[in-house]
């Protein structure tokens, strides 16, 4: 969007002689010209609309609302809902009642979520990315099937987690209590505390092939040379690591992590799918806890100021994370 | 030429993509006969799956439009998605004609508004209120308001068990009191391995419908006459305990059916994995299953005293489904015939029998089909020991806040934790924090 007035920085000053359009009549020249300043604009109304539409609108209608009692009470006409102003906020932040505290306590498993899905992401996409840089027979193969889970539609892929995660006759049980008997009793995966450990490693598997991909892009850009001078050098396969393979990749880490965190965080579908319209305590997700606070309990209002929280909280550590990182790397290249 | 007919069509476009926008939230109006001669129809699922319910419904849509000259378009929407889609029609006025609404979200709905109430003048158009069954009609919007939908079929809960198990395990006579149904589970794990009883501790609307009967049966209702959340009562608690405790204390429910949310409960007693069942109409589904009609049999659910009856002798729900008119149908007349003809004596009949339910129309009961000893059981239980959930507007948050606390309550009976009067009590407690405040 902010690259609109661009095309049209150089064209208008070179139309001093006569008009290029079939209008012969000088007197015509002001409205032809305007009309060509115009037309990239008018050309670009259609995308402007769209995205308002489809980005902005709803956005700013989640803004009002937040500030709204809108239950079922006052739901069909939400234009005339009673205007609360910050009470949906306060409810939500009053981290001694109820409300608030739920809100919080599902904010910490969120950043415990999703640091540690994050971070097992990075690791196993680098690690994979970097052992299969060389070739070997089977390699193509090999990328395909770590590629799976990525292209498997989430619906289908986290419904079979719920099937093995069972407690009764799930493979998950079956292999560490049946086979291996690494548990005293069967585990339960889906409700209580395990929940948590569910969630980590659906997300974990259905998120890392996009950090491989990505890494595996990265390190195609990192010159062979540097590799060989540091082979030469004498060093190892760690140090090669640590100070060519790393530093290359920072830019496309830079991004990946904030991609991985920001989808991580937000993620929807996979805690909804695994366990239902109320998560377990250990992993009651955001995403899931604004779900249930708005559709499930129809308290729209109070949902879409979590919400608004959430959208604050993202934006704050987008921003800090990009400066912090930006300028990290500005000061190594000066 | 070429510039002015570019930045017409540019502007075309724009205006095109920026009409919808202006469209809903503002929609008050209240019905018109605009288009006489379609309606749309959301059917919630009540066959196997979707393509069940399509088979059962299309012959009589085709029925409806050979007398009425109306098309009816059906769209079967899952469970998991009517709410939500219900809502989001009411918000933005562009929702179906006439659609299925499970009956315990009647108030819920009433309060939206959306939905066209059912006084005396609406209700005659469709034959009067007397046609219908006074439990079915109690379930269809808050007390002292026009009904927000009319009963259209009606379930009841009871116990299904495995006339096999019962007769190894030398049961002779299906249990009628708690006391006994807990003895029976015992005795078939002690003779047969099997468990007890089955239940989906991990669907919070299950959970509910369990405990509500067993408040009714401790002297609980859940809300005040007022309306207001009253979770922490003495017999709320203790008929949340109770439940809990089939897994925790008396060991008749199976650790793992707290992770039950998909009707495993179901497909395990169909598979003999567990004797006996608490459901709604599990007649079609146990079929679908595999298990015959001659291997089950049913009872009333149980009481404490062993006779059922009102009061604290009730042991079901009234559950079921209603159909309701959206005000903003474009076709008003069309969609009150169309629920005239649906609830009609003979569709009532031939629907019900697909689907295994009750008529919640009087004279459609008389039919010898709702007369088998199956059948008979339920139809008397709608009738004299059958309670209708809440009819308030915070039925909905109810049915998450306390459906989930006994969610958590099972999920740690199945991890071994031990579970107290207190922790029911602090479960409930903060359940009923989550209520909206007046």
């Amino acid at each position: 969007m902010t690259t609109a007035p661009a095309p049209t920085a150089g064209t208008p000053r070179k139309e001093p002689g006569p008009p290029a359009g079939p209008g012969p009549a000088p007197a015509r020249r002001r409205p032809g010209r305007l009309r060509r300043i115009g037309l990239p604009y008018l050309l670009l109304l259609p995308a402007l609309l769209l995205e308002l539409l489809v980005h902005l609108v709803p956005m700013v209608s989640g803004v009002v609302m937040s500030f709204k009692q809108l239950t079922q009470f006052t739901l069909r006409d939400w234009g005339t809902a009673p205007w609360t102003a910050f009470d949906n906020y306060r409810v939500a932040v009053d981290f001694d009642a109820a409300v608030g505290r739920e809100l919080l306590h599902s904010f910490f498993v969120t950043c415990g979520f999703t640091v540690l899905s994050v971070l097992l992401c990075w690791l196993l996409g680098t690690a994979a990315a970097i052992y299969m840089q060389d070739a070997f027979r089977g390699r193509g193969l090999l990328r395909a099937v770590f590629l799976v889970p990525y292209a498997l539609p989430v619906y289908a892929a986290v419904i079979t987690w719920v099937f093995m995660f069972q407690h009764d006759n799930g493979l998950v049980n079956h292999v560490l209590h049946d086979q291996l008997g690494v548990t005293d009793g069967r585990p339960f995966w889906l409700i209580g505390d395990n929940s948590f450990y569910a969630l980590v490693t659906v997300s974990v598997w259905k998120n890392w092939p996009f950090a491989f991909l990505i890494v595996t892009a990265g390190l195609q850009n990192v010159p062979k040379e540097l590799y060989e001078a540091a082979a030469l050098d004498g060093s190892g396969m760690w140090q090669q690591i640590r100070h060519i393979t790393l530093p290359s990749l920072r830019p496309v880490n830079q991004v990946l992590v904030l991609v991985l965190f920001l989808w991580t965080f937000n993620d929807f579908n996979t805690p909804y799918l695994l366990f239902g319209k109320s998560a377990p305590d250990s992993a009651d997700i955001l995403s899931i806890h604004i779900y249930e606070s708005s559709f499930v309990t129809w308290n729209f209002g109070s949902g879409a100021a979590m919400s608004v929280l959430l959208l604050l909280f993202l934006l704050l550590v987008t921003g800090t994370y990009l400066l912090l990182t930006s300028r990290g790397r500005k000061a190594r290249h000066a | 030429m070429r510039t002015t007919l570019a930045a017409r069509g540019a502007v075309l476009l724009a205006l095109a993509l920026a009409v919808p926008a202006c469209g809903g939230g503002t929609d008050t109006g209240g019905g018109s006969n605009d288009s006489p001669k379609t309606l749309t129809y959301w059917a919630s699922n009540q066959g196997a799956n979707a393509e069940v319910d399509k088979k059962v419904l299309k012959p009589e849509l085709a029925k409806f439009e050979k007398q009425t000259g109306i098309k009816v378009k059906l769209e079967v929407v899952p469970w998991s998605e009517l709410l939500n889609r219900i809502l989001t029609a009411t918000t933005s006025g562009q929702g179906p004609d006439v659609l299925n609404i499970g009956n315990t979200w009647s108030a819920s709905l009433q309060a939206t508004g959306a939905l066209l109430p059912w006084d005396g003048k609406n209700f005659e158009s469709i034959g009067g209120r007397d046609r219908f069954v006074d439990s079915a009609l109690e379930s269809t919007g808050a007390p002292g308001q026009a009904p927000a939908a009319v009963p259209l079929y009606s379930m009841a809960y009871a116990l299904y068990y495995n006339k096999q198990l019962f007769k190894e395990a030398g049961i002779s006579e299906p249990p009628a009191t708690w006391d006994e149904l807990v003895a029976a589970g015992k005795k078939v794990r002690a003779e047969k391995g099997v468990w007890g009883l089955g239940a989906e501790g991990a669907n919070p609307s299950e959970n509910i419908h369990q405990v509500f009967v067993l408040g009714k049966q401790h002297g609980a209702d859940f809300f005040t006459p007022e309306g207001k959340a009253d979770f922490t009562s003495k017999g709320a608690v203790a008929a949340v305990k109770q439940y809990v405790d089939l897994m925790a204390k008396d060991k008749v429910i199976a650790p793992g059916n707290a992770e039950y949310a998909q009707n495993q409960s179901v497909s395990d007693f169909a598979k003999g994995r567990t004797a006996m069942l608490l459901w709604q109409t599990a007649s079609a589904s146990l079929k679908t299953m595999g298990m015959k009609d001659s291997e089950w049999g049913l009872a009333p659910a149980p009481v404490r005293s062993g006779s059922p009856g009102s009061g604290a002798q009730v042991n079901s729900m009234a559950a079921g489904i209603n159909m309701a008119v959206f005000k903003s149908t474009r076709n008003l007349d069309g969609a009150k015939a169309f629920v005239k003809f649906m609830t009609g004596d003979a569709e009532q009949k031939i629907l019900n029998k697909a689907y295994g339910s009750i008529p919640p129309v009087k004279s459609a009961q008389r039919d010898s089909f709702f007369h088998t000893p199956v059948t008979s059981a339920l139809r008397e239980t709608l009738a004299t020991s059958a309670a209708a959930l809440p009819q308030v507007p915070d039925e909905s948050q109810f049915e998450t806040a306390v459906g989930s606390a006994v969610k958590e309550l099972l999920a740690d009976a199945a991890a071994g934790r031990s579970v107290t009067t207190s922790s029911v009590r602090a479960a409930l407690d903060k359940a009923q924090q989550q209520m909206p405040k007046k």
